[in-house]
């Protein structure tokens, strides 16, 4: 315990401190830091340009976590559904991506996506000859390069629960005469949110702190929260406005995950009193 | 009485998967009302047989004709018939009332219906102060009953039950046996079980059918069954028997040490064959006083006591395994026996039935 503690204010409770400290602080005339106390940063983030700014990585990070989810969820119940000896197998190949680098990954969709690139290649050999479309630098590619490094968390926490699952809960379903939809609606799918809720918030908050993947696949104008902060820490050098904006990123993390966290808790809460009543 | 009505009728039913055949070419007939097992060891079919009797398997070959109608390929949700799991299989997300009321809600019947359905159910299956408990706030007697009220509720024109008490600790288990079928008899459902345990279909089924290696070996009444059997795995199945190897002879079989079994010879037997003579423990007298036509000497070897009988194992000359012999506890005390003692044994050649080696 004390060593994982010592570790934890060294690595993760200090830094964080000092990044909140110099939030208070105002922005020296040639950048640096003028030592004195203000919530002028605070407020400039709730300035409608920043807050859009705000708004629009939690769209892009939503939309990357839905797709996600749909993928995760559905590439999970196809292994769930494989044979017990391939899906080692099935889930060591949907993993495989993840232990290359993530800036080799999103380079790799460049590759795909710009005007010459493999997809306007396909399409030329299919006889396409118009103009080639612009996908690359659109929210669309920041979308889909997300999407694609984050869907293997999905895929394993979807996994997790689906591979659980007693298939006799699915025939009992069918057996008391429902059609195979509506035994996965009222039945798998209720069974298994704890897995979509987990991968869900996993791909949320790595997707709106995001940096990497809009820089490189939305275009050197394509900005998002963690390409504001950034900024403001690496080219504007306004270190205060960086810092009251990272600790407004990691308060909405924080929101996401306590939510998460509670209802799981109360999942499980539910679950122990119901254990108690038995018991009584 | 007039002729029972057939309800299910298995004709040449067979299952191959790949190059395994599960059920192979079995016919038989299930009556209205009645309370039918399936018995058989482990892998002689009769759970895949229930699998496409609930329709989660398709027959390789044959009919199954449910009121005459082929049924054979009609998916689960579309078949009057029910199935009660081995492992209850209760959607654990939900209520015991959730559970019992899925069904109906399938079939899409009023609400108001279904409650009165539901209420009425879980009053016969003693379930009304666990209606609104979660699966695992539920002993394991109590969800075996929450599965049978969820599969009855539907008023199935076949019940098929699933090794129903396999779960059960064995206390529990005869109490259950004795509810079954009192069960069975208040809702006039037709009940079609699956188990290994032959005490349990003896006890509870009205006809039997015992299957080994995906045959039909013998379906009959337990009464049959148990006295009569078609063979000599049924016999050694079914209950305890004694068995002395030998050669069919006149009117018996002539043991290994010439010593001859008197008893019914089955015309399909040539003298000279290898046959068992075989006998059931409770039909052996312990020092006859009156005329058997079977008798031996032997060797008391070990004595177990249960109560209402006492078993004995006496070794003797006609087998190389001992003789089991039940003994009614009034008997043994009457000319008590330890181990070690000299007794003889005597047995009616009606009481001997015999069977291809």
């Amino acid at each position: 315990m004390a060593p994982a503690l010592v570790w934890l204010t060294a690595l993760m409770v200090v830094p964080c401190a000092l990044v909140l400290a110099l939030a208070f602080f105002r922005r020296g005339i040639y950048g640096g830091i003028e030592y004195t106390f203000t919530l002028e940063n605070f407020g400039l983030v709730f300035d409608p340009l920043y807050a859009g700014i705000f708004l629009k990585s939690a769209r892009i990070a939503g939309t990357a976590t839905l797709i996600a989810v749909l993928i995760g969820y559905a590439a999970a119940y196809a292994i769930s559904a494989a044979p017990r000896r391939l899906q080692p197998v099935f889930l060591f190949f949907a993993v495989l991506p993840f232990w290359s680098n993530y800036l080799i990954r999103t380079y790799a969709w460049i590759v795909l996506l710009n005007r010459e690139g493999l997809i306007t290649q396909l399409l030329r050999w299919f006889g396409y000859t118009g103009e080639p479309p612009s996908m690359l630098y659109t929210e669309g590619a920041v979308i889909a390069g997300l999407v694609y490094s984050y869907l293997p968390f999905v895929i394993l926490a979807c996994y997790a629960p689906l591979s659980r699952l007693n298939p006799e809960l699915a025939e009992a379903s069918r057996d008391l005469g429902a059609s195979a939809m509506t035994t996965f609606r009222r039945v798998i799918l209720p069974l298994t949110v704890p897995g979509i809720a987990a991968g869900a918030v996993f791909v949320f908050v790595l997707s709106i702190g995001n940096f990497v993947t809009p820089a490189l696949l939305g275009g050197g104008r394509f900005q998002m929260i963690g390409n504001l902060v950034y900024d403001q820490f690496l080219t504007a050098n306004d270190w205060p406005f960086g810092a009251a904006l990272a600790m407004a990123l990691i308060a909405i993390m924080l929101l996401v995950l306590m939510a998460q966290a509670l209802a799981a808790d109360r999942a499980s809460g539910r679950a122990a009193e119901a254990k108690g009543n038995a018991d009584g | 009485m007039s002729e029972p009505r057939t309800l299910l009728a298995i004709d040449h039913v067979s299952k191959n998967f790949g190059r395994v055949t599960a059920v192979d070419g079995i016919s038989l007939d299930i009556r209205e009302n009645e309370f039918f097992a399936l018995l058989g060891p482990s892998g002689c079919g009769k759970t895949t047989l229930l699998r496409m009797l609930a329709g989660f398997e398709t027959p390789s070959d044959g009919r199954i004709l449910l009121d005459g109608r082929d049924i054979a390929r009609t998916p689960p949700n579309k078949r009057p018939v029910n199935l009660m799991f081995q492992s209850y299989a209760l959607f654990p997300h939900m209520s015991v009332r959730a559970n019992v009321s899925y069904g109906l809600e399938m079939e899409r019947l009023p609400a108001a219906e279904i409650r009165s359905r539901v209420d009425a159910i879980l009053a016969t299956t003693e379930l009304v102060p666990f209606a609104d408990r979660k699966p695992e706030q539920l002993s394991g007697g109590q969800k075996q009953r929450v599965a049978l009220a969820r599969a009855l509720v539907k008023r199935p024109r076949l019940l098929l039950l699933d090794e129903p008490l396999g779960a059960l600790d064995k206390k529990l288990r005869g109490a259950m046996q004795l509810e079954l079928k009192r069960l069975q008899h208040e809702v006039g459902i037709t009940f079609v079980i699956v188990t290994h345990d032959q005490e349990e279909s003896l006890v509870m089924a009205d006809r039997m059918a015992v299957l080994r290696d995906g045959k039909l070996l013998q379906c009959d009444t337990p009464h049959t069954v148990y006295e009569h059997p078609a063979d000599r795995f049924v016999a050694d199945f079914i209950g305890v028997m004694n068995f002395v190897p030998g050669k069919v002879a006149t009117d018996g079989v002539m043991a290994s040490n010439g010593a001859r079994i008197a008893g019914k010879v089955p015309a399909a037997l040539p003298p000279g064959a290898s046959a068992v003579a075989s006998v059931r423990p409770e039909r052996i007298r312990l020092f006859p006083e009156i005329q058997t036509a079977n008798r031996t000497t032997g060797t008391v070897e070990a004595l177990a006591y249960h109560g209402l009988d006492l078993q004995l194992h006496v070794r003797t000359p006609l087998s190389p395994k001992p003789f089991l012999v039940r003994v009614t506890a009034d008997a043994a005390d009457r000319r008590p026996v330890s181990s070690g003692d000299q007794v003889e044994l005597g047995w009616d050649a009606a009481d001997v039935r015999i069977f291809a080696e």
